[in-house]
């Protein structure tokens, strides 16, 4: 608890606060890349303490958020057929097609939250007569233990137990983001969960190649405002560089264990993102030799295809093309209670979180 | 009392019958334990006397666990009616308890309730007057629930309702948020965790009859922020009466390790239930005084101000954040759900 303490420091992010406006003399963009990030921002109100010329653009990083569509249905269509389906708890309300997974609990469904996958293992080994599937969501910070649950019921021969992969990586997304012709960012703020994992190796040259400072930043209100200084910071330099504001968790090679477990088990793919389209290597899928724990393999349900809502933009959301109030539905037709896309549900979506903590009210005042 | 006496250790549908199984267990364990003068009539019912104005409040509770650190779903059952009647401005006296029961509880486990309902019901002063049990299959219930109703005799000196909050007014909060509901999440299948995070069930109703004799109109409002927490009952006021609160993040009574619980599974403490703590708002010049009183009685030793009632913003919660940030509290909408990452 000492380091949360030290991060949520009035005076030390004041003077992080005035290190921001005493540096900047032009307008810049800033992308935080993860929804960890964008709920940190509005949830401590930082967003009104930094000076009008940062403009915070909310990333693609809420792994629900991203999660396409007909997934939800492929967990739905499971759940339907009394496989039981394990789950981290933001995915459950978030709309399929037709219904969520919570809708489908409660016509009968055996659905469980869970904190770990290894859980879910447990859950197998307890119902050999059910199949049991872990719906494997998530960024390059969840794919270790969804590969360790894995290596666990091979090792252990259980043999009901699948996952339904949906693992998306953050560096693909930053570029498909960077060669979006509308969107416009100066710097980005990495992702530092995902870093802790994977290291920072693989954006040197994605900083490179678009001349665009990278600060892989942490989640308290200390590490966004010092993030975002460090930003700032190259930006008014005019250089362009990685830079790790989180070293205290974060190491440029990241953590060994976790990426040999992770290519032990998965392979870089492509994959589908939510509102942006299919990106070419930008997921994780079972390699061969695991085939047997493919839940889309093992239950034949990789036909399921289903258009994206018309009306909901989470594509231009999670592009940082608009912001989730510039969307027409927001706070209408779309709210946390009725929601028409991911990015109200999960509290790590931009709609949600300005739709919580947010409101015109406070910038006015 | 030594179940071998009973001649059953679990229980099964015979025992909702209404027939000679049920009135074996009434006997043997319910009338048993609560004897008085009203209960002991075996009655339908009980005829009560008030002089003044009643208050009534009633609750079903439907808790897993049943049994958790700190307390069992019996004892929450008594407070948890006994506070809203007290929330009420009121004293509590009587009860009444009603079980859905799902065959197969063990008897040993039912007492262990039932004793848990009686000692609650003492330290509260409340008697249990009427009751009901039903028993149903397995699979159509989760164990056991209870429902209590409680009656209470409104306090002389008190005045409470939202209509007569004003501007300026003062939120103080009893105690440290957060620990029932962290107690409870905890200790739930796949998601133990090390902790002796402990549910701070308890009854508060002395302490508020207190409050009104020694403030009696000034107080403005009693409320306990059971399911929703702090955040849901904050918003539900702001939008009653028409007018914005606003509360400091740093004056929150939250205790670390609840703090650091929430922390790990992603759960905002503003929105975990509580039990066994209560807000008040009261007016201004006797908001200090208020809280000096709290902390000198155990049940509101760690009570703080957290923020007052203002002009601005109406009917929205706003809390300046640790850093000095703005941001709204908005009420909890469904479940609150553990994130991903």
């Amino acid at each position: 608890m000492k380091y949360l303490s030290e991060y949520r420091n009035l005076e030390a992010t004041k003077s992080y606060l005035k290190l921001i406006e005493n540096t900047i003399t032009e307008p810049w963009k800033i992308m935080e890349v993860c929804g960890g990030q964008t709920h940190g921002l509005v949830k401590n109100g930082i967003l009104d303490l930094l000076p009008n010329k940062v403009q915070m653009i909310h990333g693609p990083g809420c792994p629900v958020c991203v999660t396409p569509l007909n997934l939800i249905d492929k967990a739905i269509e499971l759940l339907e057929n009394d496989v039981i389906v394990c789950s981290f708890g933001d995915m459950i309300r978030v709309p399929g097609s037709k219904k969520s997974l919570l809708e489908t609990k409660a016509n009968g469904g055996d659905l469980r939250i869970l904190y770990s996958p290894l859980e879910a293992v447990k859950i197998a080994k307890e119902n050999p007569d059910k199949e049991v599937v872990f719906f494997a969501v998530g960024f390059e910070t969840t794919a270790p233990a969804n590969a360790l649950s894995v290596l666990h019921a091979q090792k252990e021969g259980v043999k009901n137990y699948s996952i339904l992969v949906s693992h998306v990586l953050v560096p693909p997304a930053m570029e498909a983001i960077l060669d979006d012709k509308f969107s416009n960012i100066d710097a980005f703020l990495g992702a530092g969960h995902v870093c802790a994992i994977m290291g920072y190796k693989e954006y040197h040259p994605l900083s490179e190649k678009y001349k665009i400072p990278i600060v892989i930043t942490g989640f308290e209100p200390l590490d966004l405002v010092q993030g975002i200084y460090m930003a700032v910071n190259q930006l008014e330099k005019g250089i362009y560089r990685v830079e790790n504001q989180y070293a205290r968790v974060v190491k440029e090679e990241g953590n060994k264990a976790a990426i040999d477990v992770i290519q032990k088990v998965f392979e870089i793919g492509n994959r589908e993102w939510r509102g942006i389209g299919e990106i070419p290597n930008s997921g994780y899928k079972l390699t061969k030799e695991f085939k047997d724990f493919d839940a889309e393999i093992k239950f034949g349900i990789s036909n399921i295809r289903v258009p994206e809502n018309s009306d909901c933009i989470a594509g231009e959301i999670l592009k940082g093309i608009k912001k989730p109030h510039q969307c027409s539905q927001f706070g209408k037709t779309c709210t946390p209670s009725n929601p028409l896309g991911a990015p109200m549900v999960s509290s790590e979506g931009a709609c949600a979180a300005y739709y919580h903590f947010s409101d015109n009210l406070i910038t006015t005042s | 009392m030594d179940t071998k006496d009973l001649g059953f250790d679990t229980i099964n549908l015979g025992h909702g019958s209404g027939g000679l199984m049920t009135r074996d267990l009434l006997d043997k364990i319910i009338f048993k334990t609560f004897n008085n003068p009203f209960i002991n009539q075996k009655h339908d019912g009980s005829i009560v006397k008030f002089d003044g104005e009643i208050a009534i409040s009633t609750d079903s509770f439907v808790i897993s666990p049943i049994f958790f650190k700190g307390g069992n779903i019996g004892e929450i059952a008594v407070n948890g009616t006994v506070n809203d009647v007290a929330m009420c401005g009121a004293i509590p006296k009587y009860l009444s308890l009603a079980f859905i029961v799902e065959e197969g509880l063990k008897i040993d486990e039912f007492i262990e309730i039932v004793n848990s309902i009686k000692s609650a019901a003492d330290k509260s002063g409340v008697q249990i007057i009427t009751g009901d049990t039903k028993v149903v299959e397995r699979g159509k219930g989760d164990k056991i629930f209870i429902n209590t109703t409680g009656l209470g005799e409104v306090h002389p000196k008190a005045n409470i309702s939202t209509e007569n909050i004003k501007v300026g007014d003062k939120i103080i909060v009893s105690g440290f948020i957060a620990q029932h509901g962290m107690a409870i999440m905890s200790q739930r299948e796949g998601l133990e965790f090390e902790s002796t995070i402990v549910s701070d069930t308890t009854n508060v109703n002395f302490l508020v009859n207190d409050l009104l004799d020694a403030f009696g109109d000034k107080i403005h409002l009693f409320r306990d922020p059971t399911r929703g927490g702090l955040a849901s009952v904050l918003s539900e006021i702001a939008s009653d009466i028409n007018k914005g609160v606003i509360i400091s993040e740093n004056d929150i009574p939250l205790e670390k390790q609840v703090a650091a619980a929430c922390e790990i599974l992603g759960l905002d403490p503003l929105y975990v239930a509580n039990e066994g703590v209560f807000i008040t708002i009261v007016e201004a010049e006797i908001a200090d005084a208020v809280i000096e009183f709290m902390q000198n009685d155990e049940k509101g030793i760690n009570s703080a101000c957290v923020g007052q009632v203002t002009n601005e913003h109406p009917s929205k919660v706003v809390m300046t954040s640790s850093i000095g940030g703005k941001r709204i509290v908005s009420p909890l909408i469904g479940e609150q759900l553990p994130r991903i990452c």
